[in-house]
């Protein structure tokens, strides 16, 4: 196959491999077309499969003969491997430069791979939209699924089917689409139950320097408001940043034109201010200086807590304008494929208990993020060690899961999934032998033929074992709204992503058995007790009859 | 009683400094150890109780239209903000305090007037629940390399010392003398904790009284007779916790540290901790950040880096560790020694206890360690903790340090604690609140034991609100010693102690309370099960018992919205400010809808008609916190 001619050297003996908090090994490095694989040849060791997907940059280091590659992973873990050899160390380092930055998608992991286990059920059908609308459509007659954008031309990046207020035609979603950024035209994003208030997102509308109006699109959010009551306009950018946006045909709801309206800007970074952070942040994570002041304003420079405050903050604004004071909101930025889609679904965890469960959590997932139009493809081809100069790389989705780590950890019961649900996503996005996270939107996904050749991330994470694997043992379902606290103080670097290379996890793992252990003993316990009982009933209802004469 | 020149002030306004609007109106009742504020407007009575042993400060703010605001800081970190309609209310309030939380004398102290339903029988016998020689017998000590002198049984060799001390076997009463007038305070070097496996020990002393040449043969004798103690190490440590430059700067008045040349097989080794007034005044730092209104991250981060408090935390960890290392990996003796001998030396030699033995992270070990590192060994606590109307140079947060440096090592360590968070943060009220006797004097012979009652029994008989459920004897956390990462990733903003009182910032639910109540149903449904024979016939009438109130803290939102949505701490940003505040009953939406409005960006202004007030003040809420939402 072609992948042969990058591999210049598909074997090296002798090699010794170093990964943080394991044992060293001495072993085979093969390469093949996907993998870096090394192994012991020796039973009961573990082998080493590295996809080339997940390396983000190599380092090269000579000393003498003996070569060393330091491998820089997309999970933020460092690998290291000493290879015999100077001409050998050159050939597997600019092999795996070439296969792990392959170009063509349909050269990538997920064509070839063939799940090991069985599918129970297909992880591509666990998520439609027209299953969501369902449930939607048992709460409320007021909103209709359009099909306006079945062959993805009024909006390139929207799914097939999207909700819109019943009263709404599909020509007012089509000229309301060529009056938003990407024409994305606003759409439902959640529907509160509780209240019958929604939130929807969009593009932002391209009023321009000579502040352009569009009826259509005027009249398509009105539809969504109750009468004689107000919506909020969420603008994730700083208004500075707004009013530069109409330079370039952008802009924002005018009050002129939207009197039914508030407008609140937030100040939720760019894509690529968001990379920058990232790197900085892992930098800090990794320096070896051991000095606290040096930590500490290193971790304050890189602003990535900043980012997560800001994120979160904008997202709970949204939930208490629904929840709290009953109104709608549309919430946007700039394109409504980044900033917009952390609020939307955040605000989802805190007003929807369905959303904290794992199979609403992926739900969530699949609907804000993959079909919403969240380019993976482009924000995640580069992570934290790149040393290429990033063109739309952005951890947009990374500061979703953070922020979700945070909620997380302030209601550690209101959860059905633990952490390792978030780590296993940012593993993921960034590389996979699964099929979802690949390409930019719903309609690549289509042309790629994605569905067909390769495999959903959700029909390996669907299976009882791995369900079992993250299932939070605390979890006991709340049905409330959840208020997380943004305070500096409440929000906590995430270990389990950025230093979770760097100290050993056997402390924390201890302490999750022991908490599993305490419940399953109590459950253990409730079960016996509960048999006698029923015992007891089932001899209480024989020995009547006898005491009766 | 003839302290208090205003018994009761009324129509005084408690701000809640984090969410405006939750602040209220009530009745200010001053009694010779407390001042209780009662709520007026509550269908349910609400009171808040502060101790004035544990005021450290009176803040009388500028007048403004709304009345007098005076501030009082406490000891726990509690900060409570009073508005008094009345000035001169709130000068003689501000009087009375002042003087009722700094008594001149132990006897103004409230452990002395604490009588809780306790004959004098019992009283006495509360005192006798830890026993130091206990301890040692525990150690193995005495045993053929330590034996216990008498020589400090009066307090004549150092007034500082315990009566009860432990030296090695071959230490003569003359070396002893000797060495410990060589010893700032004669605290001459004698035994703190010593490793049943390996003999090796760890001793604490004071700083020599070296100056630039001065020697003293006794002290050479002494040292060289610790090390033998150890008959399988051929040399031992000394550690200087002091920063090199300071113990340089203390041989200029003739004290200093041990010249490696005078003494045989000792290696000499300095550790940077820094002074007690570096310390104060990081903490003090510290806490203003802590107590900053709607801090944005980069005034957070930058505000403890600013402060350098956890940098110093991590310095008293690495002290720790080396010492720890030493013993456990060394097999070698350390003696450990700062200026007096009675701070960074209590720190260190603690925190490398707490690192060794497994006991000492056990609830009785942890207060055994206190009793012995710090109280007998004569930790000025009443200075410290400022106790008495004294100087304020001898205010020090060292115990504090101490205290968090176990706490971080509980983050590291889940499952390797029997104690938890609420224990740490118990210890370090009553080391402030006086309420017990236990920390009321400098050092032993000074201590008043003979009225007072004892912290220990008390945290003892309520243990089971200070039980860390993860805690396992046969983990191998619990085990053996502790090796804890000091990179300083490792260390966290301590917010459960620091902003103790701001109950919104910490999780909404805790995962130890939940796993408390699970094993308490798990020891019922045992009980069940056991006496289940003695059961049949019966109807039983077992209810699952797990406490549902854990999952439903969710409560209310915070501010999120920057001066938006109506009543958000925004609007009031400065203290001043924060005086131009509407009574609770007009709260709503409209008084703060023109602050609100229109602001820098032609935004618009919300004008909710808000549901935040249609909570009852008195349902219960869980997150009454700050929204920094700059």
């Amino acid at each position: 196959m072609e992948f042969a001619e990058l591999i210049k050297t598909p074997r090296v003996d002798g090699v010794v491999l170093h990964r943080p908090f394991m044992p060293t090994v001495e072993g085979t490095l093969c390469l093949t077309g996907h993998h870096l694989i090394l192994s012991s040849r020796q039973d009961n060791t573990e082998e080493l499969w590295l996809l080339h997907s997940n390396i983000d940059s190599i380092e090269k280091r000579f000393l003498g003969s003996l070569g060393t590659i330091i491998v820089k992973c997309k999970d933020l873990r460092m690998i290291q491997l000493d290879i015999p050899g100077m001409e050998e160390c050159l050939n597997i380092g600019s092999s795996i430069e070439a296969l792990s930055t392959l170009d063509s998608v349909s050269l990538m992991y997920p064509y070839f791979y063939r799940p090991m286990f069985e599918v129970i059920e297909d992880g591509w059908n666990s998520f439609l939209p027209e299953d969501a609308f369902k449930d939607l459509e048992a709460m409320t007659d007021e909103w209709r699924l359009s099909e306006v954008n079945r062959d993805f031309r009024v909006c390139t990046t929207y799914p097939p089917l999207v909700a819109v207020p019943r009263d709404v035609d599909d020509d007012t979603l089509r000229k309301a689409a060529g009056f938003r950024h990407g024409g994305r035209f606003p759409v439902l994003s959640y529907y509160h139950k509780k209240n019958g208030m929604v939130m929807m997102r969009s593009g932002q509308p391209l009023t321009g320097t000579n502040g352009r109006r569009c009826k259509e699109d005027e009249r398509l959010i009105n539809a969504t408001l109750r009468p004689g009551k107000r919506g909020y306009v969420i603008d994730t950018r700083t208004i500075s940043v707004a009013q530069q946006a109409k330079a370039r045909g952008g802009g924002f709801e005018t009050e002129a034109n939207y009197p039914q309206w508030r407008r609140i800007h937030k100040a939720i970074e760019r894509s690529n201010v968001l990379q920058d952070s990232l790197v900085k942040l892992v930098e800090a994570c990794n320096d070896q200086s051991h000095s606290m002041d040096r930590w500490l304003s290193k971790l304050e420079a890189s602003n990535w807590q900043t980012h997560v405050k800001e994120i979160l903050t904008t997202a709970c604004l949204a939930a208490q304008c629904i929840d709290r004071e009953g109104a709608s909101v549309l919430v946007h930025g700039t394109e409504g494929t980044d900033s917009t889609l952390q609020v939307t679904s955040l605000a989802q965890i805190i007003l929807d208990p369905a959303c904290r469960t794992i199979q609403g959590f992926q739900g969530l997932v699949e609907r804000e993020w993959l079909q919403a139009g969240h380019p993976f493809a482009q924000r995640c081809s580069m992570s934290a060690y790149s040393n290429s100069k990033p063109r739309h790389e952005a951890p947009g989705f990374l500061l979703f899961l953070d922020c979700v780590w945070q909620v997380l950890r302030q209601f550690p019961c209101s959860f059905q999934f633990t952490e390792q649900l978030l780590v296993l996503l940012f593993e993921h996005a960034y590389a996979s032998q699964f099929g979802t996270f690949l390409g930019n939107s719903a309609a690549e996904r289509v042309r790629l033929s994605l569905p067909e050749k390769t495999v959903s991330l959700w029909s390996w994470v669907n299976r009882p074992q791995e369900i079992d694997h993250l299932s939070n043992p605390l979890y006991e379902p709340n049905s409330l709204v959840i208020w997380p606290s943004v305070a500096p103080q409440s929000l906590l670097l995430w270990e389990g992503v950025f230093l979770r290379w760097n100290r050993s996890p056997r402390c924390q793992e201890e302490a999750h058995e022991e908490m599993v252990h305490i419940i399953e003993y109590n459950k253990e316990l409730q079960n016996k007790v509960n048999s006698l009982r029923r015992q007891l009933a089932q001899l209480e209802t024989q020995e009547p009859p006898l005491q009766t004469p | 009683m003839e302290h208090i020149r205003l018994p009761k002030a009324e129509n005084v306004r408690l701000l809640n400094r984090l969410s405006p609007r939750r602040s209220c109106v009530g009745t200010l009742y001053l009694t010779a150890t407390h001042s209780i504020y009662v709520e007026s407007e509550t269908q349910v009575r609400s009171e808040t109780w502060v101790l004035h042993s544990l005021i450290c400060r009176l803040e009388k703010q500028v007048n403004t239209s709304t009345g007098s605001p005076l501030l009082i800081h406490c000891k726990n970190f509690q900060v409570l903000h009073f508005v008094f309609p009345q000035e001169q209310d709130c000068v003689h309030i501000q009087a009375s305090l002042q003087r009722l939380s700094q008594p001149e004398q132990y006897e103004e102290l409230y452990c002395f007037s604490y009588k809780p339903n306790v004959d004098e029988a019992e009283r006495k016998e509360e005192w006798s629940f830890l026993n130091l020689k206990a301890e040692y017998r525990r150690l193995g000590i005495p045993n053929s390399l330590w034996k216990s002198s008498p020589v400090n049984q009066s307090y004549k060799v150092s007034d500082t010392y315990p009566a009860e001390l432990y030296v090695p076997e071959s230490a003569t009463q003359q070396v002893i003398v000797g060495s410990s007038k060589f010893r700032s305070r004669g605290r001459f070097p004698t035994l703190s904790y010593y490793c049943k496996d390996n003999q090796a020990a760890i001793c604490r002393s004071s700083q020599p009284l070296s100056g630039f040449s001065a020697r003293c043969l006794e002290d050479e004798q002494l040292l060289e007779a610790i090390r033998r103690s150890n008959p399988r190490s051929d040399f031992m440590y000394v550690v200087d916790t002091r920063p090199k430059l300071n113990a340089i700067a203390n041989r200029a008045a003739g004290k200093g540290y041990e010249n490696e040349d005078h003494y045989s097989n000792i290696k000499f080794q300095f550790i940077s901790i820094e002074n007690i007034h570096v310390m104060r005044s990081s903490q003090q730092k510290m806490l203003d950040v802590c107590e900053l209104r709607t801090p944005s991250m980069a005034n957070f981060l930058e505000g403890l880096e600013g402060s350098g408090w956890l940098k110093h935390i991590k310095a008293v960890l690495d002290a720790g560790v080396f010492v720890a290392k030493a013993i456990s990996e060394e097999g070698a003796s350390v003696l450990v020694h700062c200026s007096d001998g009675w701070d960074r030396t209590a720190q260190v030699c603690s925190v490398a206890c707490v690192l060794l033995e497994p006991y000492y992270r056990s609830l009785k070990g942890l207060m055994v360690l206190i009793e012995r590192e710090w109280v007998s060994f004569g930790h000025k606590f009443s200075h410290r903790c400022n106790h008495l109307d004294g100087d304020s140079k001898e205010v020090s947060p060292v115990m504090d340090q101490f205290l968090e440096c176990v706490w971080q090592l509980t983050e590291q360590f889940p499952c390797a604690f029997e104690f938890n968070e609420r224990f740490l943060i118990a210890v370090h009220h009553h080391m402030y609140a006086c309420q017990y006797g236990n920390f009321v004097g400098n050092n032993q012979r000074e201590r008043l034991r003979d009225k007072t009652h004892s912290l220990w029994k008390h945290l003892w008989d309520t243990r089971g609100d200070y039980i860390n459920p993860l805690y396992r004897t046969d983990n191998c956390q619990s085990q053996g010693v502790l090796r804890p990462s000091t990179a300083p990733y490792c260390f966290k903003f301590w917010s459960g102690l620091y902003n103790r009182f701001d109950r919104g910032m910490h999780p909404r639910q805790s995962v130890e309370d939940y796993l408390m109540a699970v094993r308490e149903e798990t020891v019922q449904l045992e009980e069940q099960l056991a006496s289940h024979k003695e059961v049949r016939g019966h109807s039983v009438t077992h209810e699952t018992i797990l406490p549902h109130h854990f999952t439903f803290l969710a409560g209310t939102p915070q501010d999120y919205s920057g001066g938006f949505i109506a009543s958000s701490p925004c609007q009031q940003r400065s203290p001043v400010d924060g005086l131009a505040f509407t009574p609770p009953q007009n709260q709503t939406s409209e008084a703060d809808l023109s602050v609100g409005s229109e602001q820098e960006s032609g935004i618009a202004d919300v004008s909710f008609n808000s549901q935040l007030s249609e909570e009852g003040p008195g349902e219960p809420d869980p997150d009454d916190a700050a929204y920094s939402a700059a």
